[in-house]
C-alpha cells in the first residue's frame, strides 16, 4: 500500500512541476492562439544558463532561476516581436506555418545549446538537496521535487493573481477573448502579445530550473518537455491556470502509477494516449469540467 | 406533399434559443424571403437546414424526405445548394476551378465538370473573370462566384444568405436579375436578406422573424405594412400612423 | 497544364538515368538518399500540401514500412524484399482507422494527434521486445553488398511512380476535391464533398508511398531501429520541412526541397568546422524561409522573380 502512496505522491510532485511548465504554454495558447513548439527549447536554454552559472560561479539553480527567468523573458519577448508575429497574419498554403516556425526556432535554439555545451549529459547536483529523500512514515519523497512542487504552486498562484487582479492581466485576458475589441478599448495588442510570450517563456524557464536538480541535462531533453507541456495544456484546457494545474497533476499521477504498475518504458505512451482521448472526447479540457 | 417544409424547428445554443419553433411550407418554384432584425436567427435557420448545426428538435423535410439528420454533403447531393453570408471562396483556386469544385458533384470527368462550370460562369456573367484567383476578386464578383459555384452542383433548392450585403445599387440590381433568372430556370430559392429593395422586390412570399420566432408570413406588401414587423425593426413608436 | 512544362522533367529524367553511372559509390549513396527523400516528401505533400492536412507523425508510416520487412526477417527469416509489399500495405491499412480517429480533429490538433501516433508507435516498437526485437533493431546482410546501382534504379522507379500517382491525382477530380478541402472545409461540405472520405483518399496513398520508402530503406541500409525509422525530428518533422522549403502544394516543390535538404546536410556534414552545426544552419534556413518565403521556393517563385527581375516600368 505504501508503494501506491509513494507513486501517488511522486506523481503529484512531478505533476506540480509539469503544471508550472504548462502554465506558460497555456497562457500563450489562450491569448495568442498559437501553438508554441519552442517551449521545450526555451526550457533547455534556461537550464543551460543555470548550468553555466553553476560551473563558473558555483551558483545553484535555486539562485540561477533569478537569472534565467529574466533572461528568457527577454528572449521570449524578442522572438515574438521580431519573428513569430510576422507569421500570424500571413495566409499560407500550409495552414500550420506558425506552428512550424516555433518548431524551427526551437530546433535552432537547441542546436545552439548543443554547439556551446555539446551533447554530453550534465547534472547540476545541489548539495543538501539532490538525491536526498524525505520520509513521511514509510513513504519516501524526493527532496528536489518537493521544493520544485512548492515553488511551482507559488508561481501558479502568482500568475493567477496577476491575470485576474492587475490591469495588465485584464488586458491580456481581453486580448485572448477578442483582439479587435481589445484594440478598440485601447489595449496595445502588439505589446500584449509580446509580453504574454515573454511571461510564458519566463514561467517555462522557472519550471526548467526547478527540474534541473532532479534531472539529467542534455540538449534533446527539450523535445520531451514540449510534448509534456502540450499534453497538459490540452488536458487542462487552453488558457486556464486552474486547468494547467489540474492537468499537470493528472498527468503526473497517471505517469507515475503507470511506470510503477506497468512498465517504465511505456510511461510516455500514457501521456500520448491521454492526449488523443482528450482531443476526441473532452476537447475543452478539464477546465470545462471544473468550471473555470 | 410540400416541396420543402420546416416543422417546429428548434435550435438552442446553451441557454439561448436561437430558433424557436419555426414552421414553414415552401412551394416548388417560388422565391421565399426570410427577413428579420440582426440576430433574429435567419442564418441559424440556414445552418440547420444544411446541418452545420444539428437541430435540437423539429423536422426538415425536402421532397418528402426528412433531412434533419443527414450530413451536410449528402444534403447538397440531394439538391440543396447554399451560399454563405460571409463568402467562402476557395482562395487559391481560380474562379473556374472554384465552380468546377461544385460541378464535380455530378460527374467524375474533368472535361464534363469544366463544361458545366463554364455554363454556370456564363449564366452568372463571370466569363471575363474565369482565370482570376478567387482571393483577388472584388466582393460583388466573389458573391456571384459563390452563387455560380452553388449552381454548378445542380440544386433544385437554393439557399441564398445575404447575397446583396455589401453591394452597391447597381450590383444589387444585377444580383436581383440573376436570382430571377435562377428561378426561371426552375430552381426554388429561399433568400435571407437585409436589403429591403432586394428581398421585397423579388420574393413571392416573405417570412419575418425576430428572436428566433415567426412574426408574420405573407406577400411582401402585407409584411411591409404588418404592425409586428414594423415594431420589430423600428420599434413600437413607428407602428401608429400607418 | 502539364504539356507546357515537359522539357524540364524530360531533362531531369535523362539525367537521372545517366548520371549515376558517372558517380563514385559515395555520391551514388547521396543520390539514393535524395531519391528516398523525394519519394517521402511527395507522399507527405499529397496529404499535407494538397489536402491541407498537416501530419506531424508520418514517421509512423515510414517505420511501419521499414518494419514490414524487418519483422518478416526477425521472426521468420523471410527476405526483407517481401517487405516491399508488406510494409506499404500494412502502413496503408493501419492508416484507415487512424484517419477515422484523427480526421475528426482540425488543423493543429490533427497535426499533433498524428505526432502522438508516431511517438506511440516508436515507444511500442522500442519496448515491446518479443514483437519488434526492441531498441536494438533488425539487421540483415545486404543483397548486393556495396554495389549501389541496382538499389538506385529500384528507388528511382518507386519515386517516379509516386510522383506520377500524385500528379494524376492532382489533375483529376480527387485533386480538385483535395484543394477544396484545404481551402475551406465547410464550403467543401456545402458543395457536396464528403470531406472525411476524401481526406482518406489522400491519406492512404500518402501512407502507402511513405511506407514503400521505408521498406526500401530497410533493404538498402540493411539495418533499422525504432529510434531511427520512427524518429520525430529526423523523419516526421524533416518531411514537413523539406516540403515547406520547396513549396507545399506544388508538384515539384517536394522534389526541390528534398534535394536541397539532402545535399545541404551532406555538404555541411563533411566540411570541417561547420560539421557540428549543420542542423542549426538548416533550422535557421527554415526559420528565414518561413518568415520571408512562407510558401516555399516554388510557391513564392513569383515573389523571387520580382526581386531579381525588376519590372521594366521603373525606367
Amino acid at each position: 500500500m505504501e508503494f501506491f502512496f509513494e507513486s501517488l505522491i511522486e506523481g503529484l510532485l512531478l505533476g506540480g512541476i509539469y503544471a508550472v511548465v504548462a502554465v506558460g504554454m497555456t497562457l500563450i495558447m489562450g491569448v495568442m492562439k498559437i501553438i508554441n513548439l519552442a517551449h521545450g527549447a526555451i526550457m533547455v536554454v534556461a537550464m543551460y544558463i543555470c548550468y553555466a552559472l553553476f560551473v563558473t560561479l558555483g551558483l545553484n539553480p535555486y539562485i540561477g532561476i533569478f537569472v534565467a527567468m529574466p533572461a528568457l523573458f527577454g528572449i521570449g519577448y524578442l522572438l515574438q516581436r521580431y519573428s513569430i508575429r510576422r507569421v500570424t497574419e500571413v495566409i499560407t498554403v500550409l495552414p500550420e506555418t506558425q506552428v512550424l516556425l516555433t518548431l524551427a526556432i526551437g530546433m535552432a535554439l537547441i542546436e545552439i545549446m548543443r554547439f556551446i555545451f555539446t551533447s554530453n549529459y550534465q547534472t547540476v547536483p545541489v548539495p543538501g538537496v539532490s538525491g536526498k529523500t524525505l520520509y513521511l512514515g514509510e513513504i519516501s519523497m524526493n527532496v528536489p521535487m518537493i521544493i520544485g512542487f512548492v515553488v511551482a504552486i507559488g508561481l501558479i498562484m502568482g500568475l493567477h493573481l496577476f491575470i485576474t487582479r492587475t490591469d495588465l492581466g485584464k488586458s491580456i485576458r481581453a486580448t485572448a477573448q477578442d483582439p479587435d475589441a481589445a484594440k478598440y478599448m485601447g489595449v496595445n495588442t502588439r505589446n500584449v502579445t509580446c509580453l504574454t510570450f515573454a511571461i510564458g517563456s519566463m514561467l517555462a524557464a522557472a519550471g526548467a530550473c526547478l527540474l534541473l536538480p532532479a534531472y539529467y541535462l542534455f540538449p534533446d531533453v527539450g523535445h520531451a518537455f514540449t510534448l509534456k507541456a502540450f499534453i497538459v495544456t490540452i488536458l487542462g484546457g487552453m488558457g486556464s491556470t486552474v486547468g494547467a494545474l489540474s492537468g499537470g497533476l493528472v498527468l503526473g499521477v497517471a505517469e507515475s502509477l503507470g511506470a510503477s504498475y506497468w512498465q517504465m518504458g511505456y510511461k510516455d505512451v500514457i501521456g500520448f494516449v491521454i492526449f488523443i482521448l482528450v482531443l476526441l472526447f473532452l476537447p475543452g479540457g478539464l477546465k470545462t469540467v471544473i468550471g473555470r | 406533399m410540400n416541396y420543402f417544409e420546416l416543422k417546429n424547428v428548434v435550435r438552442r445554443f446553451g441557454g439561448l434559443v436561437a430558433v424557436s419553433n419555426i414552421s414553414a411550407a415552401i412551394e416548388e418554384g417560388e422565391i421565399f424571403g426570410l427577413i428579420g432584425p440582426n440576430g433574429s436567427g435567419k442564418t441559424t435557420i440556414f445552418n440547420c437546414i444544411n446541418n452545420y448545426y444539428p437541430t435540437n428538435s423539429g423536422e426538415i423535410i425536402f421532397k418528402g424526405v426528412p433531412i434533419e439528420r443527414m450530413s451536410t454533403h449528402k444534403i447538397c447531393e440531394m439538391g440543396i445548394g447554399r451560399t454563405f453570408q460571409v463568402v467562402k471562396p476557395l482562395k487559391r483556386l481560380t474562379v473556374l476551378e472554384n465552380i468546377m469544385s461544385g460541378a464535380f458533384l455530378r460527374t467524375n470527368k474533368v472535361r464534363v465538370a469544366r463544361d458545366n462550370a463554364m455554363k454556370a460562369l456564363d449564366f452568372c456573367q463571370l466569363m471575363e473573370r474565369k482565370d482570376f484567383l478567387a482571393k483577388d476578386l472584388p466582393i460583388a464578383d466573389k458573391k456571384r462566384m459563390e452563387v455560380a459555384r452553388a449552381l454548378a452542383t445542380e440544386p433544385s433548392l437554393l439557399l441564398l444568405d445575404e447575397t446583396a450585403a455589401g453591394l452597391n445599387l447597381k450590383e444589387i440590381e444585377t444580383m436581383m436579375e440573376l436570382v430571377k433568372k435562377i428561378r426561371t430556370s426552375g430552381i426554388t430559392c429561399i433568400i435571407v436578406e437585409h436589403v429591403m429593395k432586394f428581398i421585397m422586390g423579388i420574393s413571392d412570399r416573405v417570412m419575418c422573424i425576430n428572436f428566433g420566432m415567426e412574426i408574420a408570413t405573407g406577400k411582401p406588401e402585407e409584411i411591409a405594412a404588418h404592425p409586428e414587423v414594423i415594431k420589430a425593426y423600428l420599434g413600437e413608436e413607428y407602428v401608429t400612423g400607418r | 497544364m502539364m504539356k507546357r512544362g515537359w522539357v524540364t522533367p524530360v531533362i531531369l529524367g535523362i539525367l537521372a538515368l545517366v548520371i549515376p553511372f558517372t558517380l563514385s559509390s559515395y555520391y551514388q549513396h547521396i543520390l539514393i538518399l535524395v531519391i528516398i527523400w523525394i519519394t517521402m516528401a511527395c507522399a507527405w505533400n499529397l496529404l499535407g500540401g494538397f489536402a491541407g492536412q498537416v501530419s506531424f507523425g508520418h514517421a509512423l508510416f515510414f517505420g511501419l514500412g521499414a518494419y514490414g520487412g524487418g519483422l518478416l526477417y526477425h521472426h521468420w527469416e523471410i527476405s526483407t524484399w517481401w517487405g516491399m509489399i508488406v510494409g506499404p500495405v500494412w502502413a496503408a491499412v493501419i492508416a484507415i482507422p487512424l484517419g477515422l480517429i484523427t480526421f475528426r480533429l482540425r488543423g493543429p490538433y490533427f497535426a499533433l494527434s498524428m505526432l502522438a501516433m508516431g511517438e506511440i508507435a516508436r515507444i511500442i516498437f522500442t519496448n515491446w521486445v518479443p514483437f519488434s526485437g526492441g531498441a536494438v533493431g533488425v539487421m540483415i546482410s545486404r543483397t548486393w553488398g556495396g554495389e549501389k546501382l541496382q538499389y538506385y534504379f529500384i528507388i528511382l522507379a518507386i519515386c517516379v511512380v509516386t510522383l506520377g500517382v500524385v500528379a494524376l491525382m492532382r489533375y483529376s477530380k480527387l485533386g480538385f476535391y483535395f484543394l477544396s478541402i484545404r481551402e475551406d472545409q465547410d464550403a467543401a461540405e456545402a458543395l457536396g464533398i464528403p470531406t472525411t472520405k476524401y481526406k482518406m483518399y489522400a491519406l492512404i496513398p500518402s501512407a502507402f508511398f511513405t511506407g514503400l520508402a521505408g521498406a526500401f530503406y530497410m533493404n538498402y541500409m540493411a539495418y533499422i531501429e525504432p529510434r531511427v525509422v520512427f524518429n520525430l525530428e529526423a523523419v516526421s518533422i524533416m518531411m514537413i520541412l523539406t516540403v515547406m522549403l520547396g513549396g507545399a502544394g506544388t508538384l515539384w516543390g517536394p522534389v526541390l526541397g528534398a534535394t536541397v535538404y539532402v545535399i545541404l546536410a551532406e555538404v555541411f556534414r563533411t566540411i570541417p568546422g561547420i560539421k557540428e552545426v549543420h542542423v542549426l544552419v538548416f533550422a535557421l534556413i527554415v526559420v528565414l524561409i518561413i518568415m520571408f518565403l512562407p510558401d516555399g521556393i516554388l510557391g513564392e517563385w513569383d515573389k523571387i522573380k520580382r526581386i531579381f527581375i525588376k519590372p521594366k516600368l521603373a525606367s
